[in-house]
């Protein structure tokens, strides 16, 4: 607490984040071309730096928040600014939701606290400013007059333990009597969120120096780099709906610029466009999502807490939830590479390595994640997740996870194997989101994030090792070359695979886990998917890491070990993708204040459904270590020459036609080529007759036929009817004007005997009316 | 207290100030009959704050018609000076410009 006090409160200030990241964007925008390299990086890499140094003070005073929560009013007034109905509206609802499945077990502390508020006064008045469904009714109620009584239900029935996020709201436009704000929300998820955000950018704008030099844009590369960072920033800390759409396209726009960075090969500026076009269609959902769930809480705030609050009110609608929610996936679908809009991030591999790394491994990919856990009472309650309702969020998740696992096998380029395994993993994300198991998944993004980031600058040291070359044909035995590199990638990929105390292991058993206990009922399906993946996973990771690093050297170049930039980001990574696991320790030991920490700091518990945590489970855990270890042998084993298992695919038929199978991306990209080419073929030939027979004669026909219509006009309705009015208009008020000129004298005194003469009129008018009424 | 006779006095000065304005041709004139017209209203004031003012107020009216009126008449007579002060001031610039201050003369809008 001591560093509480001598540093400002940051909680209500987040918003210097993306504010710095702005600035350095446009300084390198505007000076960059003027400044040396060194400079311009040097700018990124100060303001980055600096941004990283404040979240970890934001994380800290987050946690100092959480530990001693605020009380009475303070907490009423920071609900109200984060636009949830300040008053015993969620604890009511909260508390009515709890006692519809009471049976399950609650979600750690809280439950004996909400059972109390339930009881007392006023539930009929709790209700009401919760959904606020009429039309007519005004919004939400101002935070002066509820302040009271949510204190008072804060107080006595122990809602101390649900910590409100932090939020800094100023209106940012008003449309009728509707003020929508715009601003900040820091609860425990967007803290985690700027802390992996800004860890990984840093290092990634160190990385890039080294990695980038002597580039053609090195001040564009810095430039967009600092502007993704900025509005990834912004997409978290966003207090509304309309605030993360913004940070979600401005992301997709930065991903463009740096997936397609070296535009002057033909497919990389394809694989930017691909990855554009591909998401717009997600994103036509997305926008879709924010509408219908604006309009289904009452079309009175985009604020996320407001949204939330309605989904988790008795009340809502679930048919408006559920399509808000299917909409709202499908912006996931895209963003976070989901089957089957996966199909563009593979290709944004053409972009540079550390852009991969932030963008396309640890921050931009899991924006869909952040979404679904941003709000995921609109997915709980709309995909009715713990019931026995639709499992779509958990079935498209542990597909991903498949798809991408097993197109991992087939890649020849190091960056396409790890590209699908983010899928992969994006996919185990979703699918704990989609079983209930919210800890799990956003766990999960936590350390995939160190992981995978560091999977890929390895990919990207040895890319500069090896002429910038990532195919592993000319790769191999670079073990004795690339010390470093090599440990890196052994222990991150260790943590990818999970295996035991590797970050990876951790938050892939809570996934397993989760999925296995569910919520009431066990979701068998994706449990079986999880190990399936888990197994493959490690396979693809056994067979990368042997094609990199271990047989023979295949290529051409002169591979060494890479500088101090580069290996000590990498370093970095590699050490907290070694111990970050433990920050979910699921043990008592050595003692209970270590347990589930980054649950106890992350979850929310304010407005937050009911989900249930899984407990650790030894059975699932060394299960999935033997799989782990098995498809780590076999990846390894299936190049290891002599052994039997080298060349399966060449030899047995069924194997091989998988592989072509898989080769060939599911015959994804085929169908969508296809598509395209039925449209360019026949489809299109049906359209030229069309265009030529039809629509062609028609437009004609209408050609002729107003051409003869416009003659008619002209004749009669124009020349007969509009010009004589039009003359006879002029010609009248020339003949008055010429009547009434004459009255025009000049002669004041004629002028004024007028005036005279009238006011005298009205002088006897107005007296023979007075004598007339009081005569009566 | 009878205002018959303030009351004619001031119709009489009034008649005279109208035909003056409306009838007479030289600018100066007119201008002196306005100050008639200015003048018979003035009686009219001064008569009747002179005839209320002999009489007990109306309950809860403070300032009373006795005060009111003189008062009026000033204003109207410091308006009326300023008025006359702009008017010779034009027909002086007339008579500059034409050599005539005859207002039937001037008929520049004329339609």
């Amino acid at each position: 607490m001591n560093f509480a006090i001598t540093i400002p409160y940051l909680l209500d200030k987040v918003w210097i984040f993306p504010a710095i990241m702005a600035g350095s964007f446009l300084i390198i925008l505007f000076f960059g071309k003027r400044l040396s390299e060194r400079l311009t990086s040097g700018i990124g890499i100060v303001a980055v730096t600096a941004c990283f140094v404040l979240s970890l003070v934001v994380a800290g005073q987050w946690i100092a928040r959480v530990d001693h929560p605020p009380t009475g009013a303070e907490m009423a007034a920071q609900e109200a600014e984060c636009g949830a109905t300040p008053s015993e509206a969620n604890a009511e609802d909260r508390a009515s939701e709890d006692a519809s499945d009471d049976g399950s077990t609650s979600v750690g502390s809280g439950d004996q606290g909400e059972s109390e508020p339930a009881a007392d006064t006023g539930s009929e008045e709790g209700s009401l400013p919760a959904v606020g469904v009429g039309p007519g009714e005004s919004a939400s109620a101002p935070p002066v007059e509820t302040a009271a009584p949510a204190a008072a239900s804060a107080e006595e029935g122990g809602e101390g333990e649900a910590v409100p996020p932090v939020c800094a709201t100023f209106t940012w436009f008003q449309s009728g009597e509707r003020e929508f704000g715009a601003g900040t929300l820091l609860d425990g998820l967007s803290a985690m969120m700027l802390f992996t955000v800004t860890l990984i950018s840093m290092l990634v704008h160190w990385y890039s120096k080294e990695y980038l030099r002597d580039d053609r844009r090195f001040t564009h590369y810095y430039a967009f780099l600092s502007l993704f960072t900025a509005s990834m920033l912004f997409y978290v800390l966003g207090t509304n709906t309309l605030q993360m759409l913004v940070g979600w396209e401005l992301v997709g726009v930065c991903s463009f610029a740096l997936i397609g960075h070296w535009w002057e090969e033909r497919a990389n500026t394809n694989a930017a466009l691909k990855a554009f076009l591909t998401n717009r269609v997600g994103d036509v959902g997305l926008i879709l999502g924010v509408i219908i769930t604006f309009y289904a809480a009452g079309a009175k705030s985009f604020d996320i807490a407001w949204i939330n609050e309605y989904a988790l009110s008795p009340n809502a609608s679930t048919g408006l939830l559920v399509v808000g929610a299917l909409c709202l996936f499908a912006g996931v679908t895209s963003k976070s590479g989901q089957f089957p809009l996966h199909t563009w991030l593979p290709d944004a591999m053409a972009g540079p390595t550390p852009v991969s790394a932030l963008i396309h491994a640890a921050t931009m990919v899991v924006a869909g994640v952040y979404l679904i856990a941003r709000l995921y009472p609109v997915f709980y309650s709309g995909l009715e997740i713990g019931s026995r309702g639709i499992h779509y969020v958990a079935l498209i998740g542990g597909i991903t996870c498949l798809v991408g696992a097993s197109l991992a096998f087939v890649q020849q380029d190091l960056k396409k194997v790890l590209a699908y395994s983010t899928i992969s993993q994006l996919g185990y994300m979703v699918m704990a989101l989609g079983v209930g198991a919210w800890t799990a998944g956003v766990f999960h993004l936590f350390t995939h994030a160190m992981f995978k980031a560091c999977l890929f600058l390895c990919a990207g040291s040895v890319s500069h090792a090896c002429h910038h070359t990532f195919d592993m044909r000319e790769m191999g035995g670079l073990h004795k070359k690339m010390k470093t590199t090599h440990i890196c990638f052994i222990v991150s990929g260790l943590a990818l695979a999970g295996i035991v105390p590797f970050a990876g292991f951790w938050s892939k058993d809570e996934i397993l886990v989760g999925s296995y206990e569910g919520q009431g009922s066990p979701y068998t399906i994706m449990l079986v998917m999880g190990l399936i993946t888990a197994f493959m996973t490690a396979c693809y990771m056994g067979r990368a890491y042997y094609l990199t690093f271990r047989g023979e050297y295949r290529g051409h170049a002169h591979p060494h070990e890479s500088p101090k930039l580069i290996t000590v980001p990498l370093g970095i990574l590699a050490t907290l993708s070694a111990f970050v696991g433990f920050l979910n320790w699921p043990f008592y030991f050595p003692s209970a204040g270590l347990v589930h920490r980054f649950e106890h700091y992350v979850q929310p518990t304010f407005l937050f459904p009911p989900v249930e945590v899984a407990k650790f489970n030894p059975y699932i855990a060394v299960f999935s270590i033997l799989l782990a270890v098995l498809g780590g042998v076999i990846g390894i084993g299936y190049f290891a020459k002599g052994r039997p298992l080298a060349g399966l695919t060449d030899r047995v038929a069924p194997l091989r036609w998988g592989y072509q199978f898989l080769e060939n991306k599911l015959y994804l990209d085929k169908l969508y080529d296809g598509l395209g080419e039925l449209m360019r073929g026949r489809i299109a030939a049906a359209m030229y007759w069309i265009n030529m027979n039809i629509i062609d004669k028609v437009v004609v026909g209408a050609g002729v036929a107003s051409r003869v219509a416009g003659g008619l006009v002209y004749r009669y309705v124009d020349q007969g009817i509009v010009d004589n009015v039009v003359n006879g208009s002029g010609a009248a008020s020339e003949s008055s004007g010429q009547f009434l000129r004459r009255s025009q004298t000049g002669k004041v005194q004629q002028y004024a005997s007028l005036l005279f003469g009238g006011a005298v009129a009205f002088v006897v008018v107005l007296l023979i009316t007075i004598r007339l009424a009081s005569n009566v | 207290m009878l205002i018959n006779q303030f009351l004619f006095l001031a119709a009489i000065l009034f008649c005279i100030g109208v035909y003056g304005v409306l009838a007479r041709k030289n600018g100066v004139m007119v201008l002196m009959s306005i100050e008639l017209i200015l003048n018979s209203v003035n009686i009219n004031l001064v008569a009747f704050a002179a005839l209320w003012g002999t009489r007990a107020p109306a309950v809860g009216t403070e300032a009373t018609a006795a005060t009111i009126g003189p008062v009026f008449a000033l204003f109207v007579i410091a308006v009326a000076a300023a008025e006359v002060g702009v008017g010779l001031a034009l027909i002086l610039m007339l008579y500059r410009n034409r050599r005539s201050i005859d207002i039937d003369d001037l008929d520049l809008m004329k339609g």
